[in-house]
């Protein structure tokens, strides 16, 4: 099956119902992707399909072909995703980091439809993502930073 | 926490160590069995701890000739920051300059770096001053060799920032010039280095150092265990028994063989009770990826034998922890004398506070890859215990120690879960089963709650007297929890000095009249530790019923609670019936009193202790000693009508002593507020017929962003004094939380919740 990850058609040789996380870690070797649950509770595993964030946990790959895949590896081709990654560095959000992936391409959905969330718009994309470290107050800060930058820039 | 020695804990009384005095520097000390030679002396901190400490330039600092410093890492990254706290000492020792320091992390091999047992808050308490000596001396070997090359005495040069220079001339050599003369020269002897002044610190103590991990993790590079890959690697999950201790009595593999890309089904031997780290029984499915792995185990047909523990029901045994907590038990420390003092008081107060199992739910679940080339087994692990981890699989594949290598990845989250390597012995097993085959096991959620190393669940049983104006004369406190020993150990039925020494018996109170007793509690599962350990149910206890005893009293709580410490003074540890004291000496880590008092009066003065609010809302306020850290929290609550908890803000006061890297210490404590929201409001592990109820986050919720404190406030106490010792970071932030929590709550609803998790408990209010 050809699956187009970060603009690049990719082949998988899997079966249909292989979660779409499985074939981006065990098939095609994207490993920032993070497996946290299996039944789309965690948000470790977040993506964006057509610009939209899905849990590929739980995504088959037969439902995605064709269309257009974006991983925490290419989502730096994205403003929002990489005025995200820098204020994730700046602020030293991450702990263990592993959640952090999907933190990320939760807020960088949220910042391509809503260019300054207020808290209770966070609270509404972000509650999805589990952090067990605990990172909460500095995702919140580092999703209202990027936001600024991005609206500094013309 | 280390794994504990498995040392008799029947009677904590005749078991302890106590200290009778010190003798030309020579600590003797007392035992059950008399006294001790001074040979035998116990020893604390890192010369505690196995392979000690190493302060080897060259094992630990490497200079290109581009001037890039490599500094390895030998303690294992889960979030607390070490991977940039241990580079950012050395490199301030080494004037170098951070955006040239790079981190390599070292595989398992403690007799090359000493100790790597990453828990206990010890990576920075321990190697602080080895790694500022490891830094000081590289200095010293690089301006010997600018001297030596310019042929200057070494007084008329110096380090600064990634430069030797030449103070008369104005010679300037940068490190990787220099770096290839430096290595050939000796290390200099311990005793001639010079350390810096504090005043000259560039990076310990200060903030704006960014992690050296951020930059991969923000763009989804950084390599957890569960990432590993290697040539020809096939994927395995395991079907472990449900129930600890519990047999495969038969299975049938026909069904999952059939499905297309399933390579073999393995049956993995269990280890009689107590297994220590080894793997449950298990039959384990080998696939081409993970996801044929899964569904093939589904497919797996299989009878168990539930052994001893198949009637493990977690309701009925918190019923048994009650009734324990009713009688007496052993006694652990006693001062003047309770029943008199009970006797004689105007009034009584009693409570029951109760902390059920929880899981550690590392965001990363346990996993582990391994494969064995020419008789050498190579591992791949998100292990706290690389040293552990290696002898372990040697052992269990008896090969030597040797022919085993443990490399280390970034931990997912680690909390005391990834201390216990049962998943790195798997991994080994089956590849040694697959002919030496890279193989890696992965963990599901499912598996991580099911089978996890479980905190214990405890009883804690407090009684007090008080005299007419509210103050206690009498303090009993009984608790009642299956001990960590139990998993080392066969049966044993009372809690460690280690455990009790985690906020039972060490409470500076000034009561006349004190008895802290033990009943007995078996274990029925795998019991670990978990962060803080026995700290948050203690804490939870203790300092929820000074809350209950100032209420009582018609009294300000906080006042209350710094009555009862007291004035400012230094407790010998021994005094208090603490044998333990985190395993550091009691003479440079006495219980300070005045620590303690000071972090109390910070987050309340902070929080605006007293400020009024409204309806529904209050402040609480809980203090706690623990990893040789003082710690107060001040959490502020609204309680909406349908009981529905937000909790706007918490404010916490930290006093670790100097602090090495602010920004790691103040997310530490961030992240210990959430997790100690989670384990008060939401997390609860139980068990039916031996089995784990909980299968995945659904059923073991914890805290979303959403719920978190809006606005957490890290207060630390500020010291410029070097000579003080480090405390531990990485857990003292936790066991106040969920106090400070139930007190908001009291506060502003007239409610007590004296059992976690809260969970709905003031809906039916």
């Amino acid at each position: 099956m050809e699956l187009t990850v970060n603009g690049t058609g990719m082949n998988v040789t899997a079966t249909d119902d292989t979660p779409l996380l499985w074939a981006l870690r065990d098939h095609l070797g994207l490993t920032g992707t993070k497996f946290g649950c299996g039944m789309a509770l965690c948000g470790a595993c977040t993506v964006h399909i057509d610009g939209e964030p899905a849990r590929a946990c739980v995504t088959p790959i037969s439902a995605v072909a064709g269309k257009k895949i974006v991983t925490i590896e290419g989502v730096s081709a994205t403003q929002q995703g990489k005025a995200l990654q820098e204020a994730w560095i700046q602020m030293n959000v991450p702990q263990c980091g592993y959640c952090q992936s999907g933190q990320i391409m939760s807020a960088a959905a949220l910042l391509a439809v809503n260019a300054k969330p207020d808290d209770s718009d966070i609270d509404g994309a972000m509650s999805g993502n589990i952090c067990r470290c605990g990172t909460y107050p500095r995702i919140r800060a580092a999703i209202k930073r990027a936001a600024g930058q991005l609206e500094k820039k013309p | 926490m280390s794994p504990p020695l498995p040392f008799p804990a029947e009677s904590p009384r005749l078991d302890r160590r106590q200290f009778l005095e010190t003798l030309g520097g020579l600590v003797l000390v007392a035992s059950a069995a008399g006294i001790v030679k001074a040979e035998d002396a116990r020893k604390y901190g890192a010369d505690a701890m196995p392979h000690g400490v190493s302060d080897d330039p060259l094992t630990f600092i490497s200079i290109g000739e581009d001037g890039i410093v490599t500094v390895v890492v030998h303690r294992s990254e889960m979030g607390q920051g070490v991977r940039t706290g241990l580079p950012l000492i050395i490199a301030d020792e080494l004037e170098a300059d951070w955006s040239k320091v790079r981190v390599k992390q070292a595989p398992a091999d403690e007799a090359k770096f000493g100790n790597q047992n990453t828990d206990g808050s010890r990576s920075v308490r321990h190697f602080v001053d080895p790694m500022r000596r490891c830094g000081a001396a590289a200095r010293t070997m690089l301006e010997a060799a600018a001297a030596a090359t310019w042929k200057v005495p070494v007084q008329s040069v110096r380090a600064v920032n990634h430069e030797v220079i030449h103070t008369e001339s104005g010679r300037k050599l940068g490190y990787g010039a220099l770096a290839r003369a430096a290595a050939q020269l000796p290390v200099p002897p311990r005793e001639s280095l010079k350390l810096k002044q504090p005043s000259q610190f560039r990076y310990i103590g200060k903030d704006g150092t960014p992690m050296l991990d951020g930059p991969d993790i923000a763009h989804g590079r950084a390599q957890y265990g569960i990432d590993v890959r290697v040539e020809g690697m096939l994927y395995a999950v395991i079907a472990r028994s449900p129930v600890f201790g519990g047999k495969v009595a038969r299975f049938d593999p026909a069904e999952a063989l059939k499905i297309p890309g399933v390579v073999k089904v393995i049956e993995i031997p269990g280890t009689p009770i107590p297994s220590e780290f080894q793997p449950l029984n298990g039959v384990a499915v080998v696939a081409q990826d993970t996801w044929t792995a899964i569904k093939a185990r589904q497919a797996l047909k299989i009878e168990w034998n539930d052994g001893v523990h198949g009637s493990y029901d977690s309701t009925a045994y918190r019923a048994e922890l009650e009734q324990a907590v009713r009688k007496p038990g052993t006694v652990a420390r006693e001062v003047g004398d309770v029943d008199a003092a009970m006797a004689k008081a105007a009034r009584k107060v009693q409570a029951e506070y109760y902390l059920p199992h929880i899981a550690h739910a590392t965001m990363e679940p346990p996993n582990a890859t391994a494969r064995i080339v020419n008789g050498h087994c190579e591992v791949w692990a998100p292990t706290q215990a690389p040293q552990g981890t290696r002898e372990d699989v040697a052992k269990r594949l008896g090969l030597p120690f040797e022919k085993v290598t443990v490399h280390v990845t970034l931990l997912g989250g680690g909390f005391g879960r990834k201390s216990k390597h049962d998943f790195a012995i798997e991994a080994a097993l089956l590849s040694q089963q697959m002919g030496g085959r890279p193989v890696k096991v992965t963990w599901t959620r499912e598996d991580d709650l099911h089978h996890d190393f479980f905190h214990t669940v405890s009883v804690e049983g407090l009684h007090a007297g008080l005299d007419a104006q509210g103050k206690p004369t009498a303090w009993l406190h009984r608790s009642a929890a299956p001990t960590i020993i139990s998993t080392f150990a066969p049966d044993p039925k009372h809690e460690a000095p280690f455990e009790l020494g985690m906020g039972v018996v060490n409470v500076p109170f000034q009561i006349p009249n004190m008895r802290m007793e033990n009943p007995p509690a078996a274990a029925h599962t795998r019991i670990g530790w978990f962060r803080s350990v026995s700290n948050v149910p203690h804490a939870f206890a203790v300092q929820s019923f000074v809350a209950e005893l100032a209420a009582a009293s018609g009294r300000d709580h906080r006042d209350y609670l710094l009555d009862l410490i007291g004035p400012a003074r230094r407790i010998d540890p021994g005094a208090l019936q603490d044998s333990w004291n985190h395993d550091e000496s009691p003479q440079r880590y006495p219980f300070d009193t005045g620590r303690l008092r000071r972090v109390i009066e910070i987050a309340t003065r902070e929080a605006g202790w007293g400020r009024k609010l409204p309806k529904g809302s209050g402040l609480g306020l809980a203090a706690h000693y623990s990893f040789v850290s003082y710690t107060a929290a001040v959490v502020e609550v609204q309680v909406g009508a349908q009981g529905e908890i937000v909790i706007p803000r918490v404010d916490i006061a930290f006093d670790c002593g100097p602090q090495v890297y602010p920004d790691r210490i103040r997310s530490q404590l961030e992240g210990a507020a959430i997790m100690g929201m989670s384990l008060a409001m939401l997390g609860e592990i139980t068990f039916k017929k031996g089995r784990v109820e909980q299968d995945n986050f659904h059923a073991y919720p914890v805290t979303r962003l959403s719920e978190a404190p809006r606005d957490i406030r890290v207060h630390l106490v500020p010291t410029s004094d070097w000579s003080m010792p480090l405390g531990g970071v990485g857990e003292p932030g936790l066991p106040p939380i969920a106090p400070a929590l139930c007190n908001a709550i009291f506060a502003a609803t007239a409610k007590r919740i004296r059992r976690l998790p809260i969970g709905n408990q003031l809906a039916s209010a």
